[in-house]
């Protein structure tokens, strides 16, 4: 088919119909606009923030809290270390939440069954909420066992249950690109549906896991909106030290300082945007080193 | 022991029996009851009901309050009304559709920006880029996509409004606007758009491309005519999850819109969304049970159908396209 | 063979099974003639380790098999041929019920093995697998090094192993793989040549000591060369397995197979639906000397198929 295809449409190149008449040249640089537009954006989106951050990026920014009366000051160190600890409490809930529904939905479920196909569509639903619900969700969940709202382990249930669907999708995907034959190949031997998820569709998921795991972490590292619901966790002037301890967190100090009208909160909301960047580029990195590195191609 | 019980086991020297204490060679039954697998499968099954849990808990958390606050305030006030001003002491007034409005604009202004903009770099990246370029682009979309929403907030009321809006543009526009927040927010649903909608047309089969040129079309004919329309189910459902994203989407438009709750009337005004007002609420005092609080999760409740009708739209197109290849 | 304790085995088919307390009869075994190029004398009737008897096979409403009624024989090979979509990797799979891991797939009639009713209540299809092993159309070694293949099995299935270094190697010699990778056991299995990765899933299969191997078209992924030393391997393993080939290759048959089964694809009445059948099954020299059915004469004088 494919010799056919250009063997036919060599000869007509030259036509005007071709690809160097006016109209293909004309879409092809409309094309190349949109790309460019997307590409900039992020340039731009880049330089101006770094810009803007240029007079506040020093040590400040990590040794000091946030301040209302002198803002020229003030630092993200309780958001920093907020955010460390929110992050880890998220992934210890929700990595292994999220890889357990993994195998039960890819390796066991029966697609055939109603109730599986149902927990299938309310995968794809949860993962398009909003993530402000599941901040609303939290806050009416920890009403209802009497947690108190503005505590790390608060925050973190919401980013676990907003990134559940996400660490659970991309889980399945990373299952799925495990050729049948080696499952095959272990049931065969007389092993368990078990043994073999354990012992050789898990470990050769892995690399996949752990990318879309640390893009999903990467996600509510980021993420806002859902904390927003759990009271006001702004100036904060200790260092978070555990689960029940109050506290703030990057983006939600970022939102609050890029709130205020002073000049100096724009400056150091465009510092800790850095820092944020920052974190997330390292994450990111890794879960491409992994990709790149250890990702088998069947 | 029959002779045929011990039947393929001289291969290896080690008769078969050595397998372990009561081993029966040809039973076909349990040989022991792996207690341990069942337990783990228990597991597995409740962190996948979990999710169904999720759902049920949104819906509840969601509902109570808003039962609460519709025995106050009338369904009719509320979805028909055109004033918001829910602490106006005295004059309280419940009607959501400037909320809705403000929405509205947002909305539709990010999508005129991701549509045209994510199609067009989804089509240069399906059918036109050499697989080094895409090498290249495909992770700076994807970096786009990872940007906290926070940061695009910040972007539109440091930069955009003022630089680009204002000055470059000169609109009459202020810091805030539905303008601002809506352009930002469409981009950053291009790379919503774009690679979902490169997944569906990089799914289109070769041989249409080929049966296409052969009969003497061009690429941009063949792009055009032959792809496009065989990917256009997840095309659309691209679009209808980016759509569904910037509904939801509460960071930009709280930082970038503005907090006054008026009917928008055109894209250079000031308006405030359905989750820019939930965030605003949110972050001052609200006491649980009071009615400030049930107003909060009445508006949640109707973001989440809004957002939950168009969700199981986008998931309907998905599942066409992938019924068609 | 390495073994030595083998000597019971190593003896004629016909003597141990007269010990065999099995269901078929117990009448004079007629050693009625070669089988294709083995130039064994088999009896009439094979003693059974597996039974079908009137078998159907369905995925979903669709009957892919129809009553098939087939005996395989202790310490034979006995090859499934017939044209593309007649059903026979489906029987064989539903041997140790590796179609059960097909959503909507379903059997009907008996299968039974070694009298049990492999699809009966209370059977446990981890136990059938354990006991009745696959080997696969296209090569399928885990992603591990050579020796933790071979070690696999005997780990998952809790084998007590005196020393599983001597399991290894008396695995991989009896798959006739020995000499070409012990100085590199600890190197991943994928680093082997096609065939030699199928002998490996060979030794693999033999290394937890099925009573049957099941092999679904081992060798249509390999050259001629690697081909010849499978089948090599399959007239060795015969003195200690029963062995059931799917092959599409009727040369690869009629070299192998004591006993053959012609299995051939019908539309169905009404739905159009084509159903695979079992034709004619007897002894291989009978199948490719003097087919009883027409439709066996025609398709291995390849007048279709």
């Amino acid at each position: 088919m494919a010799t056919i295809g250009q063997l036919a449409t060599r000869p007509l190149k030259a036509e005007r119909n071709g690809d160097k008449s006016p109209a293909s040249i004309l879409f092809l640089v409309a094309l190349w606009v949109a790309l460019s537009f997307a590409v900039l954006t992020l340039v731009v989106l880049l330089v101006t923030s770094f810009m803007d951050a240029l007079p506040r990026l020093d040590g400040e920014l990590f040794t000091n809290y946030s301040s209302q009366v002198s803002p020229e000051t003030a630092g993200a160190r309780a958001a920093i270390i907020g955010s460390l600890w929110v992050i880890v409490a998220t992934a210890v809930m929700a990595i292994p939440l999220g890889i357990a529904a993994a195998i039960y939905l890819e390796e066991f479920a029966n697609p055939l069954r109603w109730y599986n196909r149902m927990i299938e569509v309310n995968l794809q639903n949860l993962a398009a909420v909003p993530a402000i619900v599941y901040g609303m969700l939290t806050a009416g969940l920890a009403l209802t066992i009497g947690l108190r709202r503005g505590v790390v382990l608060a925050g973190a249930i919401a980013l676990a249950l907003l990134i559940l669907p996400v660490i659970i999708i991309t889980t399945r995907e990373a299952l799925r690109s495990v050729p049948a034959e080696i499952r095959q190949g272990s049931l065969a031997l007389g092993a368990t549906p078990l043994q073999t998820v354990w012992r050789q569709t898990l470990p050769s998921a892995i690399p996949g896991i752990a990318t879309g795991t640390i893009l999903a972490l990467s996600r509510a590292l980021g993420e806002a909106a859902p904390l927003l619901l759990l009271g006001g966790l702004v100036f904060i002037r200790y260092d978070p030290n555990g689960l029940f301890s109050g506290f703030t967190t990057l983006p939600i100090q970022i939102f609050n300082w890029a709130g205020q009208p002073q000049v100096e909160f724009q400056e150091v909301a465009a510092a800790a945007i850095i820092a944020l960047l920052g974190l997330l580029l390292l994450m990111n990195g890794l879960a491409i080193v992994i990709r790149n590195r250890y990702q088998r191609r069947w | 022991m029959t002779i045929t019980a011990d039947g393929g086991s001289p291969a290896v020297g080690t008769p078969r029996s050595k397998r372990g204490g009561g081993f029966d060679p040809t039973s076909l039954r349990r040989q022991s009851p792996r207690h341990g697998e069942r337990v783990v499968m228990g597991v597995l099954i409740a962190a996948a009901l979990l999710s169904v849990l999720v759902t049920v808990g949104i819906v509840l958390s969601l509902l109570l309050p808003a039962i609460s606050f519709f025995r106050e305030v009338s369904f009719g006030e509320f979805l028909f009304g055109t004033r918001w001003s829910p602490r106006f002491s005295g004059q309280e007034s419940y009607g959501v559709l400037p909320l809705i409005t403000g929405t509205a604009w947002t909305t539709l202004i990010a999508l005129v920006i991701a549509i045209p903009f994510g199609l067009g770099a989804a089509i240069y990246l399906s059918e036109y880029a050499p697989s080094r370029v895409r090498k290249v682009l495909k992770p700076v979309l994807e970096v786009l996509a990872g940007i906290p929403s926070v940061v695009y907030g910040f972007f539109a009321l440091t930069f955009v409004a003022p630089v680009i809006l204002n000055d470059l543009l000169g609109l009459d526009v202020g810091t805030f606007s539905v303008l601002s927040a809506g352009l930002v927010l469409g981009i950053m649903i291009i790379p919503t758009v774009a690679s979902l909608s490169e997944d569906a047309m990089s799914a289109v089969p070769d041989a249409l491309r080929h049966g296409s040129m052969a009969l003497g079309a061009n690429k941009m004919r063949t792009t055009l005519r032959v792809v496009f329309p065989a990917a256009v189910s997840g095309i659309a459902a691209s679009i209808v999850l980016a759509l569904s994203r910037a509904v939801g989407e509460t960071m930009i438009v709280a930082l970038a819109a503005g907090t006054q709750a008026r009917m928008v009337g055109g894209p250079t005004e000031v308006g405030q969304t359905m989750t820019g007002f939930i965030a605003q609420t949110a972050t001052g005092e609200s006491t649980p049970g009071t009615l400030s609080y049930n107003t909060l999760f009445a508006v949640g409740l109707l973001l989440f159908v809004i957002t939950f009708v168009i969700n199981m739209i986008s998931i309907r197109l998905v599942r066409k396209f992938r019924e068609a290849y | 063979m390495i073994s030595t304790t083998t000597t019971a085995d190593d003896a004629p088919d016909a003597s141990t099974s007269a010990s065999d307390s099995s269901s078929v009869a117990a009448a004079p075994r007629p050693q009625v003639g070669a089988s294709g190029g083995t130039d064994r004398y088999l009896p009439e009737h094979p003693t059974p380790v597996i039974e079908c008897e009137n078998v159907d096979i369905y995925y979903g409403a669709f009957r892919a098999v129809h009553d098939v009624s087939l005996v395989y024989g202790r310490h034979e090979i006995t090859a499934m041929i017939g044209p593309s979509g007649c059903g026979k990797s489906t029987v064989l799979r539903s041997l140790n019920r590796m179609n059960d891991l097909i959503p909507g797939a379903r059997v009907t009639g008996k299968i039974s093995y070694h009298g049990q009713d492999m699809y009966g209540s209370g059977v446990d299809p981890i136990e059938v697998r354990r006991r009745i092993g696959m080997v696969f159309q296209k090569p399928n070694p885990f992603p591990k090094s050579i020796y933790d293949n071979i070690a696999y099995g005997p780990r998952v299935t809790g084998m007590k192993v005196d020393s599983m270094d001597d399991l290894v190697e008396e695995a991989l010699r009896a798959a006739a793989l020995w000499d070409e990778v012990k100085d590199k056991l600890k190197q991943s299995a994928y680093g082997l040549s096609g065939g030699q990765q199928q002998r490996l899933c060979i030794a693999r299969t033999i290394a937890v000591r099925p009573e049957v191997i099941l092999m679904d078209e081992p060798c249509s992924a390999l050259d001629p060369i690697a081909t010849a030393r499978i089948e090599d391997l399959m007239e060795d393993l015969r003195k200690d397995f029963t062995i059931i080939i799917v092959t599409h290759n009727m040369q690869q048959a009629a070299r192998v197979a004591d006993r053959t089964a012609f299995f051939t694809a019908q539309a169905a009445e009404g739905t159009g639906d084509r159903t695979g059948q079992l034709v004619e099954f007897d002894l291989t020299s009978k199948i490719f000397s003097n087919p009883a059915d027409r439709r066996t004469e025609d398709y291995i004088s390849g007048r279709f198929g």
